[in-house]
């Protein structure tokens, strides 16, 4: 049976993983270095992590160049899958980020800027390496999430769960869905989102933002039909382990890799 | 020690598949034609593969990489397939309505599930070793063992003796396939953390063993 994936984020600034709470602190220079994320990778491997999800949330040219040395020291240490992050705008910035050594790429403002770039980054490699993140905040109605992007500060025109099933028809592989009224949060992901996504797309959803204990894990997966659930502080400053959230998701029936 | 030669295809990383090699102790060699595979001096083939298989069996084509790889299986020299490195070695596929290289008769079909089964079939999930004594099962837990896959398409080799392991996703589907010393498997080895690796180290074995 497919297990559950339990994905570990980093969020990479110059190099370092820094903590990763609530949008726009990166920019509010609220940042604190939390580790060197190819130890950390080495880490979450041993662990029995099934995934690791790499943002980078550096601006400069420099800290891109160091972003790919970080994804080539941890691809050659960790035989695991490595999804990248964060100002990839070009095919070409995609295939320099695959040849460092990431599986899949995930794409953010430069697809909402530019749509075409999924269907043509998805027809070169193939979409199992085209991640589609979405940045999204519940509308004041309640029922509907906006979509938001630049790490948050820009609301744009698109509604999420629609944007979702359009990137899906140009040839994402997958949704990695952050809420961002919960990341940071720890009051739990927000279900009724990545349900409404889930139920909209045919391929995989992550989950992301908000987890703080161990049953938002299994809501998540079971009411919001998660294929994965990706946290961020919560592993990193040892709250839980992997294998704890795995024996805690086992005891539920839910299948995971241990 | 054994010299494993890697097809390069122009657009797929290679990194995680010669760090595996390197890893289990293998020289792996990175080859681009048929000239670069005979240099190597390799005793063992992989081809692994991901994007699109238009452009996986396209560049081998070009290169002459298809003949190469169509004697190398002929003569039963060990030989690793992964993922579309998999795919690529039947007859024709749904993607595309790709023609394949017909080294192995079958063909390749989209996954067509219910849609509480996400496609890509993404993630780990378990293989059971239909071949429990096949040198590429060493060491592997015949009834099952969880391996990282992520493709939308599988393989149906028209015979079933062909299949080395099997995978369910609201069904069965083949998983590893093996005839002789040629082996392929849609689950990515390298991405598949110790039991992974177990499997390069299987194949190393193999191709340290002479041709």
């Amino acid at each position: 049976m497919l297990s559950r994936r339990i994905i570990p984020c980093f969020d990479v600034h110059n190099g370092k993983v820094t903590r990763g709470v609530q949008f726009g602190k990166a920019e509010a220079g609220e940042l604190k270095n939390v580790g060197d994320p190819v130890e950390m990778a080495k880490d979450y491997d041993a662990q029995g992590a099934d995934e690791l999800v790499f943002l980078d949330i550096t601006a400069s040219s420099e800290g891109r160049s160091i972003m790919h040395d970080v994804v080539a020291a941890t691809a050659e240490q960790c035989f695991m899958p490595l999804t990248v992050g964060g100002g990839l705008r070009t095919l070409t910035d995609i295939e320099a980020m695959l040849k460092s050594g990431a599986d899949k790429v995930s794409l953010n403002t430069a697809a909402i800027k530019n749509p075409k770039l999924i269907a043509d980054a998805s027809d070169r490699f193939g979409a199992q390496c085209i991640v589609l993140a979405i940045d999204a905040k519940r509308e004041p109605d309640g029922r509907s999430w906006r979509v938001y992007t630049h790490g948050g500060r820009h609301p744009t025109e698109l509604d999420a769960v629609a944007w979702a099933r359009r990137a899906v028809e140009l040839g994402a592989g997958e949704v990695l869905l952050t809420s961002m009224d919960r990341d940071g949060t720890r009051d739990g992901y927000d279900l009724a989102l990545t349900r409404a996504v889930s139920d909209a797309v045919s391929v995989p959803v992550i989950a992301s933002g908000g987890a703080g204990q161990l049953a938002h894990f299994a809501e998540v997966l079971e009411q919001g039909q998660a294929s994965a659930v990706l946290a961020a502080s919560l592993f990193h400053f040892g709250t839980f382990t992997i294998p704890q959230v795995k024996d805690f998701l086992g005891t539920l029936g839910l299948p995971v890799r241990r | 020690m054994s010299t494993i030669a890697v097809i390069d295809n122009g657009i797929c990383n290679l990194r995680s598949v010669t760090k595996a090699l390197e890893v289990i102790g293998a020289v792996p060699r990175v080859v681009r034609t048929p000239a670069e595979v005979a240099a190597s001096g390799a005793t063992g083939l992989v081809l692994p593969g991901v994007g699109a298989l238009r452009d996986c069996v396209a560049s081998l084509r070009a290169t002459g990489l298809a003949a190469t790889v169509r004697d190398w299986i002929a003569t039963d020299r060990p030989f690793l397939g992964v993922c579309l490195g998999m795919q690529a070695l039947f007859e024709n596929s749904e993607e595309g309505s790709v023609t394949g290289l017909g080294i192995l008769p079958g063909r390749v079909v989209r996954f067509r599930r219910p849609s509480e089964f996400k496609i890509p079939h993404m993630g780990w999930n378990t293989v059971r070793f239909t071949q429990p004594h096949s040198p590429l099962a060493s060491g592997l837990a015949p009834d099952g063992e969880a391996f990282y896959f992520v493709h939308s398409y599988y393989c149906v080799p028209t015979d079933p003796a062909l299949v080395l392991g099997e995978c369910d996703y609201g069904g069965a589907f083949c998983a590893a396939i093996a005839r002789g010393r040629c082996f392929a498997t849609q689950f990515h080895p390298e991405k598949s953390q110790a039991k992974g690796l177990q499997i390069y180290r299987n194949f190393a074995g193999l191709a340290a063993t002479g041709t």
